[in-house]
């Protein structure tokens, strides 16, 4: 059920994840999310894509050193305390959170969606299907 | 051995003195003649030659032989400063291709093999050096000379080269290209590498041996005293003969010149036996090494010098420290990460600031930040074990190194001093 996110390796330098994400672009890859986690001299760019295997064959092709990494997405409800019910769920079932991010990726539903690392991927699966929360393999168009 | 080198050594210090004046007048200005100079004990009375005495002599001051007998000329990649230009008669080609031989026939090369020969053509010596050679043991030679890398791999693969001669920069750069295409040892052909021009480490040689299957040998040389050649590794790969027959070695203390006894650590020091274009006495390499007469197990009774720590110019003294890029070439090897690196010297609030950039590998990179930042503090410590100073990693993106073809750059030293 988990989706795979895409993790590439950048250095912390004008221009780089403009070229990165041109490299998508040209080959008509969609973003679906994107968040980056920087320190001084590089970052990691994590993303989700329309197509995995294609990124990352196109990735490799162009230098790129990137990984692929099992991520929850889950569907929130765009209401107040709409993200404090999935972390309720995560914190009931003993689940870690390593990081997180959003999107709003959703088309015309009007959906959030919280795309979350956790130590224990399964776990954190059955914990939220468990509260009633839709968990998604692929982004609608 | 020794009664070929006093036979020489006497005719070669009567050459200078009569030929080259630039020598002359040293020898003079010593108060030494030819005639106090009756075995290779005396050597130490004699001056000696350094890079700075080549730059001052350019181009002519030090040949032995009118020109209309020489047949050639090398230079050096004139990085430092003025390039060295050395003189070759036929004989001292003959001499120095008959060096180069000595070194492919330890390797274990014979006339079945097809030696490919990836070293540039041209001024520097590496590939001229090991062409003669190649041709002498009676290889097919292939004179790929350096640069166009998928050209070079496929004359390999197509060809069944069995040896490889070129830097160890380029062997390892080759050998990542053919990972990438997805050759593994067994499907090379080639079976040893004659790798020199630049210091390497023993770990790059593990690297290197592992991803080509192959023995990798190192050859040792200067454009000064011929090229490549002046010694090489045997079977045993631990240490270089000196192909003493032909040149000298000595230890000395690089501060105050005096002869160290033999084992001790220094700088290394050749004397020419029978050059006749451009015969080196006493001349100074700034290698730093050791010399050895242990028994070797290939059975040559050569004497073996130790792989050079780096050249001494190579040597960078960092607040105060002696740091060689083959010791840092060593903790990275080691834990994990690519011999493609790049060392930044620079100088703020006067003080030394060493600044280590080290490629990203797919190995290495993970998408926990956490533990890469612990790996490049592993890096930090390791580097910091190994050079007593501490030095700032920084982690770049995979070929954002420039690789060479020749020699890597591997210093950048932005110190105005």
């Amino acid at each position: 059920m988990a989706i795979k996110q895409i993790s590439v390796f950048l250095e912390n330098k004008p221009g780089m994840l403009d070229k990165m994400t041109k490299v998508l672009a040209d080959a008509g890859i969609t973003l679906r999310a994107l968040s980056l986690a920087e320190t001084k001299d590089f970052g990691i760019v994590r993303m989700i894509v329309d197509d995995v295997y294609e990124t990352a064959t196109l990735l490799k092709d162009h230098d790129y050193i990137s990984s692929r990494t099992p991520v929850v997405a889950v569907m929130i409800p765009d209401v107040v305390g709409g993200l404090n019910k999935v972390l309720t769920a995560l914190t009931a079932a003993d689940v870690n959170l390593e990081y997180m991010y959003s999107t709003l990726a959703g088309g015309q539903s009007g959906q959030a969606y919280m795309i979350l690392r956790v130590e224990d991927t399964k776990k954190a699966e059955e914990a939220l299907r468990e509260a009633g929360f839709k968990l998604i393999e692929e982004f609608p168009d | 051995m020794r009664a070929i080198q006093n036979e020489k050594l006497l005719k070669q210090v009567r050459h200078i003195w009569e030929d080259v004046p630039y020598y002359r007048k040293k020898m003079e200005e010593a108060g030494v003649t030819p005639d106090d100079i009756k075995s290779i004990d005396d050597l130490h009375k004699l001056p000696f030659l350094s890079k700075a005495d080549l730059r001052e002599a350019y181009p002519y001051g030090l040949l032995g032989k009118p020109l209309k007998e020489c047949v050639r000329i090398q230079s050096t990649s004139g990085t430092t400063g003025k390039r060295v230009v050395a003189f070759y008669t036929q004989h001292d080609i003959d001499l120095w291709e008959d060096c180069c031989a000595r070194a492919i026939t330890a390797a274990g090369g014979t006339d079945e093999d097809v030696c490919q020969i990836s070293y540039g053509y041209g001024l520097f010596t590496g590939g001229p050096g090991l062409n003669g050679g190649s041709h002498k043991v009676g290889c097919l030679t292939i004179p790929t000379s350096s640069g166009n890398t998928d050209r070079q791999i496929m004359f390999i693969n197509d060809l069944k080269a069995t040896i490889l001669c070129c830097t160890p920069s380029y062997a390892a750069y080759l050998g990542e290209r053919m990972k990438e295409m997805g050759l593994g040892p067994d499907d090379i052909p080639l079976k040893a590498g004659i790798f020199g021009a630049e210091a390497w480490s023993e770990e790059m040689r593990h690297d290197i041996q592992n991803t080509m299957g192959i023995k990798a040998y190192d050859i040792y040389g200067l454009t000064e005293l011929s090229g490549p050649g002046v010694s090489f590794e045997c079977s045993e790969q631990n240490g270089m003969h000196v192909n003493e027959d032909h040149f000298i070695p000595e230890i000395i203390d690089p501060d105050t010149g005096e002869v160290l006894p033999l084992g001790s650590e220094g700088e290394l020091v050749f004397t020419s036996l029978d050059k006749e274009a451009f015969p080196m006495i006493r001349y100074r390499t700034r290698d730093i090494c050791s010399l050895s007469r242990e028994k070797c197990s290939c059975g040559r009774t050569l004497i073996k010098m130790a792989k050079p720590k780096g050249r001494s110019d190579d040597m960078l003294i960092i607040r105060g420290v002696n740091v060689f890029p083959s010791q840092i070439e060593t903790v990275l090897l080691n834990q994990g990460y690519a011999a493609n690196y790049q060392i930044i010297v620079d100088r703020v609030n006067n003080s030394d600031t060493l600044d280590v950039h080290v490629e990203m590998t797919p190995e290495m990179f993970t998408d926990n930040l956490g533990e890469i930042n612990k790996r490049q503090r592993d890096l930090v410590d390791g580097l910091k074990s190994m050079l007593g100073i501490k030095a700032k990693v920084t982690l770049v993106a995979p070929k954002s190194i420039a690789r060479s073809e020749g020699k890597a750059v591997r210093v950048i030293d932005k110190r105005k001093i």
